[in-house]
């Protein structure tokens, strides 16, 4: 492969074996779709029943979103494919009273915790339906109602202030947990480092999850940091730091949900990196057949969440083709019909652009928008 | 009323204002055992205890990152930094979060966050310690900027800094710590932003200024005095939001305008007011504005150097003179 080691298997011990946490591999859906023997991974089958909707629905979302930034309906689009089982197994072990601080490959969680899929759309198109008011790129989505802020599109600088919520939870005497999202890459930015350090020295309710899906952009793990994980980077400030399997939905939730309860019962933090592989291009501006090879792709595929998480809830008895099949019916037409219902929806106001600049209108955002009332508005654009 | 210090006041406006508000507190390098780099929060950590004077790592980046997702869940933290010129590495956090955060998500989150420091020169504490960071700060919309002058102002105006709902970047002087004044009690008492303060009344010339170079311009005022010149000094206190009537009023009035501040000549707020002189004065105007600023270099260490560099009284009068037309 180009630019680097065999994926993520540098000096790491391979999985199984005895070992410390931050440096081992922690599993439990096994290639045969059982669950490892002995763990209790605290999923029930109803959830991971849940868990495989909520994928699959975003795996056809992301599809169709991706499909729409070809044709030029969307200007922008990153999507999850293939790291889907890191964001949902984490969304599912939350309670609605905790906040999520995510990097660009998380939005879903707010759609999982109970955010409107029309909005969640509105805001890919940016027209008058998105409770952003058409300000952010797309994928940079936010639910106050959710308790999810968006991603910052500058790398890492959502982590300190995942940190600074975690702290004015343990100020208030809350018992909300918050989570704080990264990729590999932004592992080398300062505020990565900031963040850890802030939350071990104040020990504060956050859990710091990073998904390594192995590049950043064009840029191999390997070429990010010289550490033998991402994860043993957490001991050097004082905090309690696992590696999981991140393609392997029982295995997250089992850990996340064990560092929530301790962050809410003041443990302080736990860094947490998810091992796991982006199968589709960085975002709709990159074209990944110029670094990677196809055969890593597909050796990734073969560990494609959607399928390993599928063959173990057909072991279970509780999944099959037909239901599977009337799910992905039901969905893509759920998701068709909000697109059409959202598409057509006008832009937001123009003069709408002078709001939330402040809290209150200022004197000279006032006359500028008196002004722009009385200029005639761009064609496709309703008069004030 | 009472007499104090510059830094008592600050003092006293985040003791009162803690005291009334349980969800704000201070953070910074030094603010707690210590008792601030330049004992302003001097007895604040007895007062308030460890989890409202926060000592934090030597990470500005971070303790602002941190302070505004604090702020974004609900409370209202007072960040100081040692000084400004060290905001310059929590940039991003100021730039591209704080001021963002309101607009980029429609409304549904706000931050309500108080950035304070000494700012500007400081008596030979080189270039990379004497920056005048008001200019880079004031052209971001999203952000308030304060300036005060004198202790009522620094205590008045970081109250309603504290009590507002947008971040306010609160700029104090190192050489004005010590400045005396009279200042309100009542704990009610705030001063507006956004509304200057005509700090000398005169008819002949308007010098405009603010933080240390309001006390600069008083006291080029008063030498003009002496040659019959009669010098208005409007003190801006408060940079972004900008109070452009009190400006115009005052330069109808003596047609003359000299702009007096610390920071370099490109740009700047300096440019911002002289711009906005000439076109909502022009026909009032008699001579062009003229500004007085830090001269275009890097800041001296060398005490005769920088006092050629920083704006100064003989450089304010030869600009009155000039914009007088007088040699
Ligand atoms: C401060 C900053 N530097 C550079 C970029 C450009 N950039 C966008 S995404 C990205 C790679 C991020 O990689 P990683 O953290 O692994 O996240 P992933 O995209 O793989 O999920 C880079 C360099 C940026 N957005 N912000
Ligand atoms: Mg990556």
């Amino acid at each position: 492969m180009s630019g680097g080691d065999a994926p993520g298997m540098r000096t790491a011990p391979t999985e199984g074996s005895a070992t410390a946490p931050d440096l081992g591999l922690f599993t439990v859906l096994q290639d045969d779709g059982t669950a490892a023997p002995g763990v209790d991974h605290g999923m029930s089958l109803d959830l991971a029943m849940r868990a495989y909707r909520e994928i699959k629905r975003l795996r056809l979302l992301d599809a169709r979103m991706i499909l729409l930034q070809r044709q030029g309906r969307v200007g922008f689009y990153g999507a999850c494919t293939g790291q889907e089982a890191t964001p949902i197994a984490t969304a599912l072990a939350l309670a609605p009273t905790d906040w999520v601080f995510p990097a660009l490959r998380e939005s879903v969680m707010m759609l999982v915790r109970g955010f409107p899929l029309r909005t969640y759309i509105a805001q890919v198109f940016g027209n008058s339906g998105d409770n952003q008011k058409g300000r952010q790129q797309p994928s940079h989505m936010s639910g106050r109602a959710a308790n999810q802020v968006s991603w910052s599109s500058c790398i890492g600088t959502q982590l300190p202030q995942a940190v600074g919520a975690a702290w004015a939870s343990k100020l208030r005497g809350d018992k909300a947990a918050v989570i704080g999202f990264l990729g590999d890459g932004a592992t080398s930015e300062p505020d990565f480092h900031i963040a850890l350090n802030f939350a071990g020295v104040y020990r504060v309710p956050c859990v710091v999850i990073c998904q390594n899906n192995h590049w950043a952009i064009s840029v191999p793990t390997s070429r990010q940091t010289a550490s033998a994980t991402l994860a043993v980077k957490g001991r050097a400030y004082g905090i309690p730091s696992v590696r999981v399997d991140g393609n392997d939905v029982l295995a997250i939730y089992s850990v996340v949900s064990a560092a929530v309860a301790r962050a809410r019962a003041g443990g302080g933090p736990t860094f947490i990196e998810a091992l796991t592989y982006r199968i589709g291009a960085h975002s709709t501006s990159d074209d990944p057949t110029r670094y990677r090879s196809q055969e890593e792709v597909d050796r990734w595929m073969q560990r494609d969440p959607l399928l390993r998480l599928r063959r173990y809830l057909v072991a279970q008895g509780t999944l099959d083709d037909g239901l599977d099949a009337d799910l992905e019916k039901t969905m893509n037409a759920e998701i068709a019909a909000a697109i059409s219902e959202v598409e057509a929806l006008p832009p937001p106001a123009r003069e709408s652009i002078f709001d939330d600049v402040y809290a209150e209108l200022p004197w000279h955002l006032r006359e500028q928008r008196e002004e722009l009332l009385r200029s005639q508005p761009a064609p496709g654009h309703s008069g004030g | 009323m009472s007499t104090l210090r510059y830094r008592d006041a600050v003092r006293a406006a985040m003791i009162e204002e803690m005291e009334r508000d349980e969800r704000v507190f201070l953070v910074g390098e030094e603010v707690g055992h210590y008792q601030g780099a330049y004992k302003v929060s001097e007895g604040m950590l007895e007062r308030f205890g460890p989890k409202r004077v926060i000592d934090a790592p030597i990470t500005e980046s971070g303790f602002t990152g941190i302070s505004i997702g604090a702020a974004m869940v609900g409370l209202r933290p007072i960040v100081e930094y040692m000084t400004w010129n060290f905001s310059a590495v929590a940039f991003d956090q100021i730039l591209n979060n704080a001021a963002k955060i309101r607009q980029m998500s429609g409304g549904q989150f706000s931050v309500p966050i108080v950035l304070r420091a000494p700012n500007a020169s400081a008596r030979q504490v080189g270039s990379q310690h004497s920056h005048a960071m008001e200019h880079f700060y004031a052209q971001v919309p999203g952000l308030k900027v304060l300036a005060p002058a004198t202790p009522a102002d620094a205590k008045g105006m970081l109250k309603s800094a504290i009590r507002d709902e947008d971040p306010v970047l609160f700029m104090e002087s190192e050489t004005l710590y010590n400045v005396k004044g009279e200042v309100p009690d009542d704990p009610e008492l705030l001063v507006p932003m956004g509304v200057a303060n005509v700090a000398r009344e005169g008819k002949d010339v308007t010098i405009i200024a603010w933080s240390r170079l309001t006390h600069v311009s008083l006291e080029a005022a008063a030498a003009l005095e002496k040659e019959g010149i009669s010098a208005e000094v409007i003190d801006l206190r408060s940079i972004r939001p900008l109070d452009e009537e009190a400006i115009v009023k005052s330069v109808r009035k003596t047609h003359r305008a000299v702009v007096a501040y610390e920071g370099w000549p490109f740009g700047g707020v300096g440019a911002e007011i002289s711009d906005r002189i000439q076109r909502l004065a022009f026909d009032d105007l008699d001579a062009p504005v003229l500004r007085v600023s830090t001269l275009d270099y890097p800041m001296p260490y060398n005490a005769k150097l920088e006092q050629h560099v920083i704006p100064s009284v003989p450089r304010i009068l030869e600009a009155v003179n000039q914009v007088l037309y007088r040699s």
